[in-house]
């Protein structure tokens, strides 16, 4: 199973992880990405890049189960803006074994921030919004990946 | 005449002030940066949103390339600041 979505509407991640327990492997892992407070944040924006979005998040996946015996992947990004506590990002992968699944859905949600067409901004009260800087230890995250 | 479409996301679109625009393709085997280079020449937000190619990124028919990738045949160039998904 391998599944992408890129949405704005919100998810339920209790009916995706049962969709990957359904597929009878012995483990399920995932990662829900959730918009952090603080700050005076009212308010997350992110803006994609619709014609690549969903292409480039396959190309992630497909990878990933080129890596890991992989029996199921499900990944849910949103977009559009987002208040405090909302979900972003949903990553589940489901296995055999705990370290397919637990490695393959670290490698998913690495690679998620450094290489798909995705740009947040923040809202703040009383102050103007901002971009958010892609920090560097993101990209060398995912590439430890590749050796 | 071919034509290429520009598409610029995040700063670098409120910089700009639009969201895309279409040119003459130029030359197959003028790269990117060497685009990037023209048109921020153009002045105003143009030179503001692209002055600095450090801090930009592109996809050349919404493939991630480096900045020094030809433009060949393509017909959508993305021009964007570091993704901050996930």
């Amino acid at each position: 199973m391998k599944r992408v979505s890129i949405q704005s509407g919100d998810f339920g991640p209790a009916e995706e992880l049962a969709a990957l327990e359904s597929l009878g492997g012995g483990g399920v892992a995932s990662f829900t990405g959730i918009v952090r407070g603080g700050g005076g944040l009212t308010a997350l924006e992110l803006q994609h890049y619709a014609a690549m979005t969903a292409d480039q998040v396959g190309r992630i996946v497909d990878d990933a189960m080129s890596r890991w015996p992989l029996l199921g992947v499900r990944v849910i990004h949103r977009f559009g803006k987002l208040a405090v506590g909302d979900r972003i990002v949903f990553v589940g992968t489901a296995s055999r074994h705990r370290t397919a699944a637990l490695e393959s859905c670290a490698f998913l949600i690495d690679w998620l921030k450094s290489d798909a067409p995705f740009w947040k901004k923040e809202h703040f009260a009383g102050h103007p919004s901002v971009w958010v800087e892609a920090r560097p230890e993101d990209e060398t995250k995912a590439r430890d990946w590749k050796q | 005449m071919a034509t290429l479409n520009i598409l610029y996301f995040a700063w670098v679109r409120e910089l700009i002030g639009r969201d895309d625009e279409q040119i003459e393709r130029p030359s197959a085997d003028t790269t990117i940066a060497e685009l990037i280079e023209t048109v921020a020449n153009r002045g105003g937000g143009y030179t503001e949103a692209l002055g600095d190619q450090e801090r930009l990124r592109a996809a050349l028919d919404q493939r991630f390339v480096p900045l020094q990738t030809a433009i060949g045949k393509a017909r959508e160039l993305a021009i964007f600041p570091p993704v901050t998904g996930g």
